[in-house]
C-alpha cells in the first residue's frame, strides 16, 4: 500500500494483509538498490502471524518517490517518519546489509520505538572496495553485476535455490538493474561512510539477532563478530553455505531465525 | 575495467539448480517419484500454501527434480526461473492463457509449428482468443496487426521446417513499443545457439522433447521468465497487476517484481490447468542438458555437410537452410546465432509427393517420425503429418509445399548419413523416370 512520507508517495509492502490497530509490527528495510521484493516470503508469514507488516522501499527505490538519501543516518530518520505515517509506535526492526545499518540506527538513536533488531547480512563498518565503489560512481553496468556476484555464495552461483524453479542469480540481477541511476552509488556510499556504529552498538536497548552467512564475501563473518560482542544482548545465527544474499540463499532459515526473536 | 567471471555454459550444463544431495551424496540429481511432501509441522504446511516458506507441496504444483531441471533451463537462457510443463505444447498453453484473457489477440508468426498453428487458428478462439498471423520477415506487419485487445507477439526463432529466423530485436522492439511482451519458441535452436532474453525477448518456451532432451525419450516444456517486461506500463494485464482472488488478493508484480510472470505461471498455470511434468521426464531431460553444447555442436556440423551436400543435388528443387546465401535471412541468422542456426530444415524433392514417399520409405538411418531434435536422424512428410490439418492456403503461406521434406540431423557419422540420403535419391531418381 502507499502512505505519504514527507510529501512523498511510499511504498510499503504489507504481506497482503491490512494493518490491526494495536497490534506489533515488523519493519523490513531492504539492502542496497533492492525494494521490498527480498522480503516477500517473510512479510507474508509473519502478516499471517498478526504483526504489521512494514517492508519499506527507501525514497527513490522501487515504487516509493523522492530522492535517494544519501546516508544511513538519514535513512534511520526516514524510517521513523514512516512508522509514524502509519501509525505504528512500536516495531520489530530487520534489515538487510546496507537495510541492517540502518535498522542498526533506527535502533541506537530511537531505542523507545523498537522492541527487537534483526540485522540480516550485516557487519558494521561495512566499508566499500574502491574498485566497485568508483563503477557505481560512473553508474557502470558492471558495479551491479559485482554486487550481484559477490552478494552470492560460491555455490549459489550454482544454484539450488530454495523456491522451486528461481535462479536466483537471475532474479537479484533482474532487481538490481530495475534500480534508478545514482542509486547504487549512493547506497554502497552510504555504507562506506557509516563509520559510527561501533561507538553506538553498545547503547543499543534492543535484544538484537544477527544472521549471517558463512560465506558472504560482501561483509565478511569476522567483521560482524566484533559487532555481535559490542551489542548487549546479541545472539547470531550462522547459516552455512550461505552468502550475502541470505533473502535469496536461505528464505527458510533466515524465516526461522526471525521468528525466534517475534 | 573490473570484469565480472560467471560460471561458463557447459557448466552450468552440469552443474545448475543442483547441490549434491546431503544424505545420500548422490551426484547425479535423484528422482523424487513423489506426489507430495510431508509437512515439518501444521503451521509449516501453512506457510508452503500461503507462500512464506520455500519448498514444495504438491508436485503438480511443484517437485525437487524438476525444480533442477526449471532452474538450469533458466540459467542457461538467463531468465529470472521457469516453470516445466508435460509437454512443449503446454508450454505454449501456459504461457498464452497466464497473460491473455478471452476477447485477448495475438500477433504471431505465421512461420510455426503445426500444433501451436493449430492452438492458434481453431482451439483458442473457442475460448475467445484470437490470432493475426504475419509474415514473419514482414516487420511492418507485426506492427500493422498489433490491436487494442492484442496481448503478446509469438514466433519461432527459427521456425520449424521452413527455417524462417526471427528477427528477435526488430520484433521485440516493436512489441515494447506497444507495451506487449515477445514471447518466442527456442525449441530449434536451445540456449546454446541462441539467448532471445538478450536480443530483446521476454519470455522463452521449449519443447525440451527435442534438442534439450536430445534422445527422444520424453515429452517436456518449459516456460522461461526473463524478468525484464514491464508489466505495470500499462493496465493491459491486471492478472499481473491487480489483487489476484484465486490467490487472497496476491498481487504478482508487488510481491515477486521481477517474477512475476513465472510466479503466476506456477500459481495459476500450473496449478489450475496441471500440465505438471513427470518428475522421471525431468531426470531424462537433465541427462540431456548434460550434453547440450556438445551435441548442438554435432548437429550444427553435420547439418552443414547435409545441406551443402543436397544443395547440389540434382534430384533437390531446393533447400531451406539459412546457411544457404539464397536463404532470405542468411545474414541475419550470421547476426543472430553465430554457432550456426538449425540442425531442423527443409528441402523440396523433384517429382513432388509421391517421389518423395519412395525417397522417405528408402532411408534406413533416417527414421520417418513425428519429431525431431533426437540424437538420431529423422525424416516426415509435413504436408501429410505435422501440418495436415493446415488449409491449401494456410500451407502455401507457411510455404509448405506438396514436395517438403523436413529433416532433423542427428549425430551420428555424416558419411553414413550422406550414403543413407544417397540411397534414398537412387530410389527416387529410378521413380521419377518410370
Amino acid at each position: 500500500m502507499y502512505i505519504d512520507v514527507d510529501n512523498q508517495k511510499t511504498y510499503i509492502a504489507t504481506g497482503s494483509k491490512d494493518h490491526i490497530d494495536g497490534n506489533m509490527g515488523m519493519t523490513f528495510i531492504h539492502g542496497t538498490a533492492m525494494d521490498h521484493t527480498v522480503w516477500t516470503l517473510a512479510g507474508r508469514h509473519f502478516a499471517r502471524r498478526g504483526l504489521n507488516i512494514l517492508a519499506v522501499d527507501l525514497p527513490g527505490h522501487g515504487r516509493s518517490e523522492g530522492e535517494v538519501i544519501p546516508s544511513i543516518e538519514g535513512m534511520a530518520d526516514w524510517v521513523i517518519k514512516a512508522l509514524d505515517a502509519s501509525g505504528q509506535d512500536q516495531t520489530i526492526i530487520v534489515g538487510h546489509s546496507m537495510g541492517s545499518l540502518v535498522a542498526f540506527d533506527v535502533a541506537a538513536r530511537y531505542p523507545d520505538r523498537i522492541s527487537r533488531l534483526a540485522m540480516v547480512g550485516t557487519s558494521i563498518p561495512m566499508p566499500v572496495g574502491d574498485v566497485l565503489l568508483n563503477s557505481a560512481k560512473e553508474d557502470k553496468k558492471v558495479a551491479k553485476e559485482m554486487v550481484n556476484f559477490w552478494s552470492h555464495s560460491q555455490a549459489a552461483h550454482l544454484g539450488g535455490s530454495q523456491v522451486p524453479g528461481t535462479w536466483m542469480i537471475g532474479k537479484l540481477g533482474r532487481l538490481l538493474e530495475r534500480s534508478g541511476p545514482g542509486v547504487i552509488y549512493n547506497d554502497l556510499k552510504a555504507c562506506h561512510d557509516y563509520v559510527d556504529g561501533i561507538e553506538r552498538s553498545k547503547g543499543i536497548e534492543a535484544p538484537t539477532l544477527l544472521i549471517l552467512g558463512e560465506d558472504d564475501f560482501m561483509t565478511p563473518v569476522q567483521n560482524a563478530k566484533e559487532l555481535a560482542e559490542n551489542i548487549p544482548q546479541s545472539s547470531t545465527v550462522m547459516l552455512p553455505n550461505c552468502g550475502h544474499a541470505i533473502v535469496n540463499e536461505a528464505p527458510n532459515e533466515m524465516l526461522d531465525a526471525l521468528a525466534t526473536i517475534v | 575495467m573490473a570484469k565480472i567471471k560467471t560460471f561458463d555454459f557447459d557448466t552450468l550444463s552440469n552443474h545448475a539448480g543442483q547441490r549434491p544431495d546431503k544424505e545420500t551424496g548422490s551426484r547425479a540429481v535423484p528422482i523424487y517419484q513423489t506426489a507430495s511432501y510431508v509437512f515439518r509441522d501444521s503451521d509449516a504446511g501453512a506457510a508452503m500454501f500461503n507462500i512464506e516458506r520455500g519448498g514444495h507441496v504438491y508436485s503438480r504444483i511443484s517437485n525437487p527434480t524438476t525444480a533442477v531441471l526449471e532452474e538450469r533451463i533458466s540459467a542457461l537462457e538467463g531468465g529470472v526461473g521457469a516453470v516445466a510443463t508435460s509437454s512443449g505444447q503446454a508450454a505454449v498453453f501456459n504461457a498464452i492463457a497466464t497473460l491473455v484473457d478471452q476477447g485477448g489477440h495475438i500477433v504471431s508468426s505465421y512461420a510455426l509449428y503445426g500444433g501451436t498453428h493449430n492452438l492458434m487458428e481453431y482451439t483458442l478462439p473457442r475460448f475467445g482468443i484470437t490470432t493475426t498471423f504475419v509474415d514473419p520477415n514482414d516487420i511492418e506487419g507485426f506492427k500493422k496487426a498489433i490491436k487494442p485487445e492484442t496481448r503478446l507477439i509469438f514466433g519461432e526463432t527459427v521456425a520449424n521446417p521452413k527455417t524462417e529466423v526471427l528477427n528477435i530485436p526488430e520484433v521485440a522492439k516493436i512489441a515494447h513499443d506497444n507495451h506487449l511482451p515477445l514471447v518466442v519458441d527456442s525449441t530449434t535452436t536451445t540456449p546454446y545457439l541462441i539467448k532471445p532474453f538478450d536480443l530483446g525477448a521476454d519470455i522463452v518456451v521449449h519443447s525440451a522433447t527435442k534438442f534439450l532432451s536430445g534422445h527422444g525419450t520424453s515429452m517436456a516444456g518449459l516456460i522461461v521468465d526473463g524478468g525484464v517486461f514491464d508489466w505495470e506500463s500499462t493496465d493491459k494485464f491486471p492478472q499481473m497487476t491487480e489483487k489476484y482472488a484465486g490467490f487472497h488478493n496476491l498481487s504478482f508484480t508487488e510481491e515477486f517484481g521481477p517474477a512475476a510472470f513465472i510466479s503466476r505461471v506456477r500459481n495459476e498455470a500450473a496449478r489450475d490447468f496441471g500440465a505438471c511434468l513427470s518428475p522421471h521426464s525431468s531426470f531424462l531431460v537433465l541427462n540431456g542438458t548434460e550434453t547440450l553444447s556438445v551435441r548442438m555442436d554435432k548437429h550444427i556440423s553435420n547439418t552443414n555437410k547435409v545441406v551443402e551436400y543436397l544443395n547440389e543435388h540434382d534430384m533437390v528443387d531446393w533447400v531451406s537452410h539459412p546457411n544457404l546465401k539464397d536463404h532470405p535471412n542468411h545474414d541475419l541468422a550470421k547476426e543472430l546465432l553465430p554457432k550456426g542456426s538449425t540442425a531442423v530444415f527443409s528441402f523440396g524433392i523433384k517429382g513432388g509427393r509421391d517421389i518423395g514417399q519412395v525417397f522417405i520409405d528408402r532411408l534406413d538411418l533416417f527414421s520417418n517420425l513425428a519429431n525431431i531434435g533426437d540424437a538420431k536422424s529423422l525424416v516426415i512428410h509435413p504436408a501429410s503429418t505435422t501440418h495436415q490439418r493446415m488449409t491449401t492456403e494456410a500451407l502455401e503461406e507457411a510455404g509448405i509445399s506438396e514436395g517438403l521434406i523436413r529433416l532433423s540431423i542427428g549425430i551420428e557419422s555424416v558419411d553414413d548419413l550422406i550414403e543413407d540420403l544417397d540411397k534414398g535419391f537412387r530410389a527416387a531418381s529410378k521413380a521419377l523416370k518410370k
